[in-house]
């Protein structure tokens, strides 16, 4: 269950409206790396880690995913402020605002609709843990990508190098959940179950 | 708790939090559209301030089920990741 906080993890105000810039980081909500699939990924996963500090990891980190595309939403809203037609038109935004005008809309900076096959749910631990090794690096990859091109506007680069700094932590913790649940196996061969389904209770749990 | 004793108790104290947990979700989206219906806001009161007393009493007892009353249980270990998720059936993850 969830409760709302009427408050941004870390607070943007964007000023200066750019469309083209709005066009690029809308990848981070909803496109192959973003805030979504994030988000989607490790609360899906949480059912089958065979341990609760696994659980709890995905659990907690998926909760802040859903903080960040908050964030995102924020800054692409507020890139979209005011523009005018002619703005519109020349930044590439056009397609965009034909479909949703400047509504909010998940999609990669590329135009390609958000879907679920933006991340996996394996239902084997390991794997799982693998995957969001790696979904936290293309994410801070993206984040890079973005300073790049917003490293001279301090308004929108403050925020996305908050939420850059967070990808890196992020790849701490599974890590952590990783060897935790490895410390649980047998280190002669990880893989000789899937402990998610083959002994979901090989690995210690408290028992309440 | 650990132990596994309490279980039912636990599950009782579960049931009143659900319940007026339930009624805080349903007056809230109630008074987003009725914001000034006096009815509403004393039930609101009522509800919203015995649901803030049953989490820390519930944290106390058994573990925290919220961040803000995580401090209100043994803070010897961290018990915010320990609590056996809600999805859970037969203990030890399960």
């Amino acid at each position: 269950m969830w409760n709302y906080e009427k408050r941004l993890q870390y607070p943007v105000n964007i000023t200066t409206p750019n469309a083209k810039v709005a066009q690029f980081i809308m990848s981070q909500y909803g496109g192959p790396d973003g805030e979504i699939g994030a988000s989607m990924r490790y609360l899906s996963q949480r059912f089958t880690m065979p341990n609760r500090t696994a659980v709890a990891v995905l659990n907690d980190i998926g909760t802040e995913e859903l903080a960040h595309l908050e964030m995102v939403s924020t800054i692409v809203h507020q890139l979209t402020r005011n523009l005018s037609m002619e703005e519109i038109e020349n930044s590439g935004l056009g397609p965009y605002y034909i479909d949703h005008t400047v509504g909010i809309w998940p999609q990669a900076a590329g135009g390609i609709p958000f879907n679920a096959c933006e991340f996996q749910s394996k239902g084997d631990p390991v794997t799982d843990l693998f995957e969001d090794l790696a979904a936290e690096q293309k994410a801070r990859s993206t984040y890079d990508n973005i300073l790049r091109v917003v490293g001279n506007m301090p308004e929108v680069a403050d925020p996305i190098r908050f939420l850059r700094a967070r990808e890196i932590v992020h790849f701490q913790r599974f890590g952590e959940a990783l060897r935790s649940v490895q410390e649980q196996l047998d280190s002669r061969n990880f893989y000789a179950f899937n402990p998610g389904f083959d002994m979901p209770c090989k690995a210690e749990c408290d028992q309440s | 708790m650990k132990n596994g004793e309490n279980i039912n108790s636990r599950k009782q104290f579960l049931k009143k939090l659900n319940e007026v947990s339930f009624a805080v979700d349903d007056l809230l989206l109630y008074l987003d559209t009725h914001p000034t219906d006096p009815k509403a806001l004393e039930l609101f009161t009522q509800v919203s301030s015995r649901r803030n007393h049953l989490l820390k009493e519930y944290s106390s007892l058994y573990g925290p089920l919220t961040i803000d009353s995580a401090t209100d249980s043994d803070l010897s270990t961290w018990q915010w990741a320990q609590q056996p998720f809600p999805w859970e059936q037969e203990g030890g993850c399960r």
